[in-house]
């Protein structure tokens, strides 16, 4: 059972058609700019389900590349978002795959590439109304879901070493930054963490407190959940 | 304090402390999300500034949507009701709400800046509503706030113990659920009760359970911008009945119930699948052919 806030339902302020083929779609490319970190050079997105019938109708192509470019989802923009990023030198391909069964009919995987920096994989749903969450990132099984303007998440990966987690946690406590939630998947010697923090937004030095940690691999504040 | 889960806890909250609805609702997302009464109300009435300047552009546009199956009826009705209305069977207020919910609705599938409310494909009840009824008794932009409060409480229930998508519950998840909310809020502007603006909701919502999402091509389009113009003004009449003290039999947490009972059995045809319904008439099919749509079952299987 959902809760929600009132803006989940008034809102979001989009351009349509669809709150969840278009709204929903720049929203899932936003966490992916943000969790990559870096401007990409190329972009690669895997539609699947409903994304994959319908997606010209909607703009959901138009959409996702917006997120990715950071574009807001009342963005008049995003109509132009082939044109941008054409300008911008950054590459894009849509492509159609089935990602399987487990996931929702509105799905999309999405990889970003830039030079230096590790390919990055995100899949994420579109759910309705414009809610989304992200189902995957990298190898690795997530459940992120904003509720809008309620909790900021920060992703950190990190290597297994015993201890690491009550550290990060400790670090982030330290802060005065009160953690609602925690979730952390593990494959081989790596592993991701998720934290919701209550209304909390770390500071860009804060973050580099917690890569300071040894073991981390990277940290990234998703502050921008809510728009 | 001012949580709720259903109709029955809203309104036992705002008759225990004798406060409007969108009182009791504001003041929940307050000690749910730690912003301030200024930060949630200024938030809120971005929304009333967006839902008019998206009806405003709309009358004056005749450009066709992405689709190209809808973008020319507001400003026909605009038009009509300057020169007709003294014609016409229904008010000029009801005449008004179906041209500004169609205006916002065309501007959607135009791709334009809209109000998802609670969906982009119903975005134009509120709005239609909202804004006849504001040229009709006067009523302020802080009273059109105060009723976006109202309508999202509705909504808030409506989603928490059903659905508001209409991949899930057809399109009496999203245009029900607009129409419920649309008459308890104006309800509530107009001076009604917190049991009123019950009956007005369970009014409209009971009168479009069991209907189906399955427009053409899978856009919303077709009948999404016409349906939500007329599908306006049954939330001026459940509205109008509830103030005259009309009361529906059956209350609206079980109408939400029920909504979500029907939603599980709708196929996943009539389920924004363009698979059933209109979206294979002939008139369908030939739309599906011209956007090239593909029929696949792609993590959907159970289908056929």
């Amino acid at each position: 059972m959902p809760t929600y806030s009132v803006f989940d339902i008034a809102g979001p302020i989009m351009v349509g058609p669809s709150s969840s083929h278009t709204a929903g779609a720049v929203k899932i490319g936003q966490i992916a700019r943000a969790l990559f970190d870096k401007t990409p050079t190329k972009v690669t997105f895997t539609l699947h389900g409903s994304f994959a019938t319908v997606y010209k109708g909607h703009a959901t192509d138009r959409a996702l590349l917006a997120g990715v470019m950071k574009m807001k989802t009342a963005d008049s923009k995003i109509k132009e978002s082939f044109k941008l990023a054409d300008q911008k030198g950054l590459k894009y391909e849509f492509e159609i795959g089935d990602l399987g069964m487990q996931f929702h009919p509105n799905t999309v995987r999405i990889t970003l590439e830039a030079k230096g920096r590790k390919k990055m994989s995100i899949v994420g749903s579109s759910i309705g109304g414009g809610k989304i969450e992200i189902k995957k990132i990298d190898e690795f099984d997530v459940d992120l879901r904003g509720v809008a303007g309620k909790y900021l998440s920060i992703v950190i990966s990190h290597k297994k070493r015993t201890g690491i987690i009550a550290e990060i946690t400790a670090v982030i406590a330290g802060f005065g930054a009160n953690i609602v939630d925690i979730q952390s998947s593990r494959i081989a010697e790596k592993s991701l963490t998720f934290l919701n923090l209550d209304n909390y937004r770390p500071t860009l030095q804060e973050v580099l407190e917690i890569e300071k940690i040894p073991g981390v691999l990277y940290v990234r504040s998703l502050t921008k959940l809510a728009k | 304090m001012y949580s709720f889960h259903s109709s029955s806890e809203l309104v036992k909250l705002a008759k225990k402390h004798k406060k409007p609805i969108w009182e009791i609702v504001l003041l929940n997302e307050m000690s749910s999300s730690d912003k301030t009464r200024k930060q949630i109300v200024n938030k809120m009435s971005e929304r009333i500034t967006v839902m008019k300047e998206a009806v405003n552009k709309g009358l004056k546009l005749s450009t066709k949507s992405v689709g190209g199956m809808v973008g020319t009826n507001a400003i026909k009705l605009s038009k009509g009701i300057q020169k007709k209305q003294k014609d016409m069977m229904m008010s000029k207020e009801a005449l008004l709400s179906i041209t500004y919910a169609i205006s916002t609705s065309e501007m959607n599938a135009r791709m334009g800046r809209i109000v998802a409310f609670p969906t982009a494909g119903a975005a134009g009840v509120i709005p239609g509503v909202f804004l006849a009824a504001q040229k009709k008794y006067k009523f302020s932009d802080k009273k059109l706030t105060e009723g976006l409060f109202t309508a999202s409480g509705m909504g808030m229930i409506i989603g928490e113990n059903a659905t508001l998508a209409g991949a899930e519950g057809g399109c009496q998840a999203e245009i029900g659920a607009a129409v419920a909310m649309a008459a308890a809020a104006l309800t509530e502007m107009r001076g009604g009760t917190p049991d009123q603006c019950m009956h007005a909701a369970s009014l409209g919502l009971k009168n479009l359970l069991g209907l189906t999402c399955d427009p053409l091509g899978g856009m919303v389009e077709v009948p999404c911008v016409k349906r939500g113009g007329i599908l306006s003004v049954l939330a001026l009449s459940a509205s109008d009945m509830a103030i005259m003290g009309v009361e529906s039999y059956v209350p609206f947490d079980e109408v939400v119930e029920s909504l979500n009972h029907i939603g599980r059995m709708l196929s996943p045809k009539l389920r924004e699948t363009a698979l059933g319904g209109l979206a294979v008439t002939k008139t369908g099919q030939k739309i599906k052919k011209r956007l090239g749509f593909k029929d696949t079952l792609n993590g959907n299987a159970d289908l056929y």
